[in-house]
């Protein structure tokens, strides 16, 4: 399109594959410790391409590491958010688009209001309010909360919208129930936006922080991302570098091998998600 | 789809069509209510309630551990404003705010600016800088720690082969926020790099015809036709991250803690620390109060910021 390089072109060249090397250079890092055994990296880190390796960092895992545990919540929360929260958007989203009810201005004002409430702002309360029913240290309640959040509503609402209504006249007129409809018709034509909130949510659950570090305090019930980060107190006098790391890389990869295979979709997903 | 070929059964278009405007939204019916009651209910439950409850706590003297000892009016706001460590939060957070939403606005930029091409070299760069968002906050945490560790550590060794000393971007009260600005850019450079290439491709190649056959320089294209067409973008992802990074908490809690000296600590963490460590839930309820304000009105400040600059 422009013709032949200029100089410029090839600094901008540089710049980027400099900054892309930033990038890769501590996750490279971390596998190559991985692969070191913990008392040579007690003294020095700085061999890591010589000999000796070992793969007793990841034979750990399986013996003397919650990663399994915390991997087996983390799954279970993620995908029953992902599930449950593509059920309840959609049939709202549904509802929303394409139905009409007493109370439904109030309803979507309320829906978009309730959008700008940011989860910080609630974290306290709610957290009583889970404490009273005494739920905490559930999957219950790791799950519920985002349940309630209005973005895959939106988003659903906004998708139905735009699929043509003549569709679904034909079938209502052929005195077919609106849930027939929904269920037959419009469901079927939702599925990629089903595929970008599904992506979405089901990261977003698997990555999740605050919520579960503040619900699930027993160590049983910690999803991954609370027990990792509960081991990473006492770090600097850890023994143990070449295991932390093993059981970091072990803990990344399901979703480095999810990203890989559906890139382009996780990219859709999680831009749509954040521009709304 | 058998089920679809039952209901658009042929002949369906021949009925009467008095009832087809129904189709688009229908007529009110209580029963179109289930669609959405599921939903309702939660957000009822678990977004309007808490909000409620969290603005009453904030003028309540409740504590976790000793119980509700009634009303306590505007006390906790009171106490929130001349508390020392509650000022450094805020002051801690604007400054990483500051510090972050123009790195993300520059380096997405000049990251969509450089890869927007059709070559494979370019994807698999993309695939580099957006790959680190999808790891949790504690897998870049452990990652970073272990390049920030004193002594053994990746930027430690690195600056060593080069002959220069090692700084302690950690453990150095005017550094933290910034080893933590340089993981967040990071781990989430990906977002904005994606919204800017998302907005390039919207841009007519038409325009860029018309001003090659201009004879217009690289420059200049650059500076007349595609930076003008992105300002829309530029301020959405500007208002996105400013949002985003007001509720800056995991990286700080796992790196630095908030330290040394809360130099590091943002409202999130403080918030964290009065609820869910004091279990002053009154006072830490009262904070959150304070941060849903603050990111309102950087939100809002960004939009009419955009708005004047359209006009003018």
């Amino acid at each position: 399109m422009h013709g032949r390089r200029t100089l410029g072109d090839h600094l901008v060249l540089a710049a980027v594959v400099l900054l892309a090397a930033i990038w890769v250079a501590p996750i490279a890092w971390i596998v190559g410790l991985s692969f070191k055994p913990n008392d040579e990296l007690m003294r020095s880190t700085g061999h890591l391409l010589s000999p000796p390796f070992t793969l007793k960092n990841y034979a750990d895992i399986l013996g003397a590491s919650s990663v399994f545990a915390w991997m087996l919540n983390s799954a279970v929360v993620a995908v029953g958010q992902t599930v449950l929260t593509l059920a309840v958007a959609s049939a709202a989203g549904y509802g929303f688009a394409r139905t009409s009810f007493p109370g439904k201005p109030v309803l979507f004002a309320l829906t978009l209001a309730a959008f700008a409430v940011p989860e910080q702002a609630i974290i306290v309360p709610l957290h009583t309010l889970f404490a009273e029913a005494d739920l905490h240290n559930t999957y219950a309640a790791l799950i519920l909360p985002r349940l309630a959040f209005p973005f895959g509503v939106l988003l659903m609402t906004q998708y139905f919208k735009a699929i043509p209504a003549e569709i679904e006249e034909a079938a209502l007129l052929d005195n077919a129930s609106r849930f027939k409809v929904f269920w037959r018709i419009a469901l079927p034509l939702s599925l990629p936006a089903q595929a970008t909130l599904g992506i979405y949510t089901f990261l977003h659950a698997w990555n999740d922080y605050f919520w579960p570090l503040v619900s699930a305090t027993k160590p049983e019930m910690y999803t991954l991302t609370v027990g990792l980060a509960s081991m990473q107190t006492n770090f600097a006098q850890t023994e143990g570098i070449g295991f932390l790391m093993a059981q970091a890389v072990f803990a990344g990869l399901p979703v480095l091998v999810l990203y890989l295979f559906f890139q382009r979709h996780i990219v859709t997903a999680v831009a749509g998600g954040a521009a709304k | 789809m058998s089920g679809a070929a039952d209901v658009l059964a042929p002949g369906a278009a021949a009925r009467p069509v008095a009832a087809a405007s129904a189709a688009g939204v229908g007529r009110p019916s209580l029963l179109n209510l289930l669609f959405v009651l599921p939903y309702v209910m939660l957000m009822l439950g678990l977004v309007a309630v808490p909000v409620g409850f969290g603005l009453w706590l904030s003028f309540q003297d409740y504590d976790m551990l000793g119980g509700w000892n009634g009303s306590v009016g505007l006390a906790n706001y009171v106490n929130l404003l001349s508390d020392r460590i509650f000022q450094g939060a805020v002051r801690n957070t604007l400054l990483f705010v500051a510090m972050t939403v123009p790195a993300f606005v520059g380096l997405g930029l000049f990251l969509a600016l450089a890869l927007n091409d059709g070559l494979r070299r370019s994807a698999v760069l993309r695939s580099v800088f957006f790959g680190s968002s999808v790891l949790s906050v504690t897998v870049v945490t452990l990652i970073w720690r272990l390049v920030y560790m004193p002594e053994r550590g990746l930027l430690g060794t690195v600056l060593g082969a080069f002959g220069l000393p090692e700084v302690n971007l950690v453990a150095d009260e005017r550094l933290a926020l910034l080893s933590v600005v340089i993981v967040t850019l990071w781990w989430i450079i990906g977002l904005p790099m994606t919204l800017f290439l998302a907005a390039l491709q919207q841009i007519p190649r038409e325009i860029y015809e018309a001003a090659a056959l201009d004879n217009a320089g690289r420059a200049r294209t650059l500076w007349s036709i595609t930076l003008p067409s992105l300002k829309r973008t530029i301020l959405l992802v500007a208002v996105i991250e400013a949002i985003l990074q007001f509720q800056i908490f995991g990286q700080v809690l796992l790196i630095t803690g908030g330290g040394p000296n809360n130099a590091s600590r943002p409202v999130v963490q403080f918030i964290y620390e009065a609820g869910f460590r004091d279990w002053q839930l009154g006072f830490a309820a009262a904070a959150s109060q304070v941060l849903f304000l603050l990111m309102l009105l950087a939100a809002l400040g960004q939009l009419w910021l955009g708005r004047r600059q359209d006009r003018g």
